[in-house]
């Protein structure tokens, strides 16, 4: 099928951004170098590389966390609520100030549109820490009493770089604690824009501390000693890693780990609605999400027009340049994990699910993945089981509302679920039934900082978010 | 003459019944001055998983009950162990070594903890839940959710207040539980069992087993379908507390710490034993004509 529209290219400007040819770490306030052995940061789309960057030694880590140390017990710690919530009203004015280099680069180092990056990344960062700026002073309100724990060490991952990023830091801060975090080693640009914008905000040296790395800077960072408050966010492997490394100890932990969500459409549901639905919950942010909606539960009585109009659909999505505005699928972050998509999309194909993607011309240079979906695939298939974290749909039918829950549920995960149907009193039903820290109903991938996010099961535990997210910061 | 006193055989709690251990093995349970009072069923490996078998398939219709029945069953056991009060009051004696005064103290505040967490049962969703004001045409609600499964290793110096205060919040919400009692003090948790079965508790909502936390407690950390551990029972004993949690982690279970010593069980309980097995799960829905 030719595509009735044609769209001339419509480039978002890099020249807001200034990347420097390399950065350091940032620890007590200030750059400085590593121990580490330096690495480098690409752009997925062109792999053309970005920028150098220091990677944390133990030592490093332990310098970042001694800081933060002495940031919370001689200014952060006894620092009145409200004078912190002032910091972080002022540190979501810059976010939205310099919103738009913001969107550039996380663009640029991860991979992902700009439209993405511009209308939901960076406004969804700013909106956290405005939001968890407002508790500061309010804190003895929030059921949790108002007694931070301490030194938080956290880690995220490279599917939303910044807002993984203002998730950990924005309650963490505004609960009184001082934090070192590292982001992931495929996208550490925005977390070091952030450190800048932290100087610009005259944030008191040392409360927030950016050490860069991979598994490594990881472990010697949850693993510290002086380290009162674990937060981790991505797979269930690590997560599972990082639960035993703490046993024993009195860290506080929270993990926000993997998921393998039913997206259930009904046959009296809105079929183009769902289709929308079913395209956002898979393909937004190349399926990097781990709550994405990687297995459609579609009814069998509507399955084939489902399909049809969801191929539809797929056929206009736009695959390429993260950086036009008319970009749709943006490149996959990384060549070890374009491998994996492959390795599991293969196995789907050997396992005899159908595979099928629309016609798309992908770019010679960089990491790509059509969007793709996989028909006639069981519950023992592998790409049924397993988090894929790409663009990759296996789709599944069912005749009744109770084999839909028990094909739902019948995952090790549990962090988010789809219901599609016109009827309420079946959405309520649903909703009960599913095993999932989010449900959404006739809708898919939507965030918001008052709403706690997190997962059933190995999916994780503990929420971000909220009122609820504030627990973890608290004593 | 005098007459010869008929003997009770303390045996396991397994989905609503009293087997008795099916590796066939017991240990000489002795009162608190060293003399014997019976032998009390060694749970096995085996038992364990059955226990966790009937606690799963207990779990569904326990939690899809409403907050209201919940509350009526809990007030219930209250209600049944009040009844049998001189027996507790003997049982805790013969098992703590307290005075009659003392033990009875304790049994009173066995029955009325459990009062008090029968009201929590239609209160901890409001306490705890709520909307969320997103920016946004979206009706948001958080509601807390029982985990599911939980194993609890139970106090060892308290028999029954200490037991009365691990199980009661864990079920008051929906969890169905696996239990191991105190190792030296087994006969008031075997006593209890006697009156969950007479109270309207379904079969597999509580499990109890008789025998060694250190035992029984890995097989139930390491098991795929327990959902999380209480390690309460386990105060002190900092390595065996670590392998557990290690364990725990292999399925991502949800881990209450063991704590340096055993708590004070007569001071306010507080909602952190409810929510330490309750998860939150949020249903987003757009707003629209």
């Amino acid at each position: 099928m030719t595509s009735p529209f044609e769209y001339a290219p419509a480039p978002e400007s890099r020249s807001i951004v200034d990347i420097k040819p390399s950065y350091g770490l940032f620890i007590d306030g200030e750059f400085v170098d590593g121990h580490g052995k330096a690495f480098k940061t690409i752009s997925p789309a062109t792999e053309e590389v970005l920028a150098e960057v220091a990677e944390a030694s133990e030592a490093d880590v332990a310098k970042a966390v001694k800081a933060a140390r002495k940031a919370y017990d001689k200014v952060w710690g006894p620092m009145p609520g409200r004078e912190r919530a002032k910091y972080l009203y002022r540190i979501a004015r810059i976010i939205q100030e310099r919103g738009r280099e913001l969107a550039v680069l996380e663009s640029l180092d991860n991979g992902k549109p700009i439209k993405e990056s511009r209308d939901v990344d960076i406004p969804t960062v700013a909106a956290h820490f405005f939001y968890y700026a407002g508790w500061a002073d309010k804190l003895e309100h929030s059921g949790f009493g108002s007694t931070p724990l301490g030194v938080a060490g956290q880690v995220i991952p490279w599917n939303f770089p910044l807002l993984m990023l203002a998730w950990k830091i924005a309650p963490a801060l505004a609960c009184g604690n001082t934090v070192v975090l590292k982001p992931a080693e495929t996208t550490p640009l925005t977390a070091l824009l952030f450190a800048e914008i932290c100087q610009q905000a005259d944030l008191p040296a040392g409360v927030v501390n950016i050490v860069t790395g991979a598994g490594e800077t990881g472990r010697a960072l949850v693993s510290h000693p002086d380290v009162d408050k674990v937060a981790f966010t991505g797979s269930t492997d690590v997560g599972r890693a990082i639960a035993k490394a703490v046993a024993g100890s009195d860290k506080k932990v929270t993990l926000e780990l993997g998921g393998k969500a039913a997206n259930i459409v009904f046959d009296d549901a809105p079929i183009d609605q769902a289709v929308e639905g079913i395209v956002n919950g898979i393909f937004f942010n190349q399926g990097h999400v781990c709550c994405a909606g990687s297995r459609l539960l579609v009814q069998e009585s509507v399955a084939e027009e489902v399909l049809d109009r969801l191929k539809r659909r797929m056929s206009t999505l736009r695959v390429g340049d993260p950086l036009d505005k008319n970009t749709d699928v943006g490149a996959i972050n990384s060549a070890e994990q374009l491998a994996r998509i492959r390795e599991l999309s293969d196995i789907g194909e050997q396992e005899g699910a159908g595979r099928w993607s629309p016609a798309c011309d992908l770019p010679s240079n960089g990491f790509w993945f059509p969007p793709t979906l996989f028909t006639g695939v069981t519950q023992a298939h592998r790409i049924a089981r397993e988090e894929i974290f790409g663009p990759v749909l296996s789709v599944l039918t069912f005749r009744t509302p109770s084999e839909a829950v028990e094909k739902a549920n019948n995952t090790p995960y549990g962090l988010s679920a789809g219901v599609w149907t016109d009827k309420g009193s079946r959405i309520l039903h649903m909703a009960n039934q599913l095993r999932a820290g989010v449900v959404w109903a006739n809708t898919f991938n939507k965030f918001d900082p008052t709403s706690p996010f997190g997962g059933y099961k190995e999916s994780g535990y503990g929420r971000e978010g909220g009122r609820h997210g504030l627990e973890a910061y608290l004593r | 003459m005098t007459r010869l006193d008929v003997r009770k055989t303390y045996k396991l709690y397994i989905g609503g019944a009293f087997p008795r251990s099916e590796s066939g093995h017991s240990y000489v349970v002795n009162d608190s001055k060293g003399a014997f009072v019976a032998n009390a069923s060694l749970a096995s490996r085996k038992d364990a998983r059955d226990a966790v078998t009937a606690a799963r398939k207990a779990f569904g219709g326990w939690s899809g009950r409403t907050a209201y029945n919940r509350a009526q069953i809990l007030y219930r056991v209250a209600e049944i162990m009040e009844d049998r009060r001189p027996q507790f009051v003997q049982a805790v004696v013969q098992s703590e070594g307290l005075s009659a005064s003392k033990a009875e103290r304790v049994v009173d505040e066995a029955i009325d903890r459990l009062v008090w967490y029968a009201g929590w049962a239609d209160k901890i969703t409001q306490v705890v839940g709520g909307a969320n004001p997103v920016a946004g045409p979206f009706f948001n609600l958080s509601t807390p959710e029982p985990t599911g499964v939980v194993a609890v290793l139970a106090p060892q110096a308290s028999s029954l207040l200490g037991l009365v205060s691990v199980v009661a919040p864990a079920i008051v919400t929906g969890n169905t539980v696996v239990v191991v009692s105190s190792y030296e003090r087994p006969l008031p948790a075997v006593t209890f069992s006697e009156v969950l079965a007479t109270s309207d508790v379904p079969g597999g909502v509580v499990n109890i087993l008789t025998g060694s936390a250190a035992t029984i407690g890995p097989w139930l950390a390491g098991h795929m379908d327990v959902n999380a551990l209480d390690l309460t029972g386990i105060a002190g004993q900092t390595a065996l507390a670590t392998d557990l949690e290690v364990a725990a982690a292999d399925n991502l279970k949800r881990v209450r710490r063991a704590p340096a010593a055993e708590p004070d069980w007569t001071l306010d309980p507080g909602t952190g034993a409810m929510t330490a097995f309750l998860e939150t799960k949020t249903v987003w829905h757009p707003i629209g004509v």
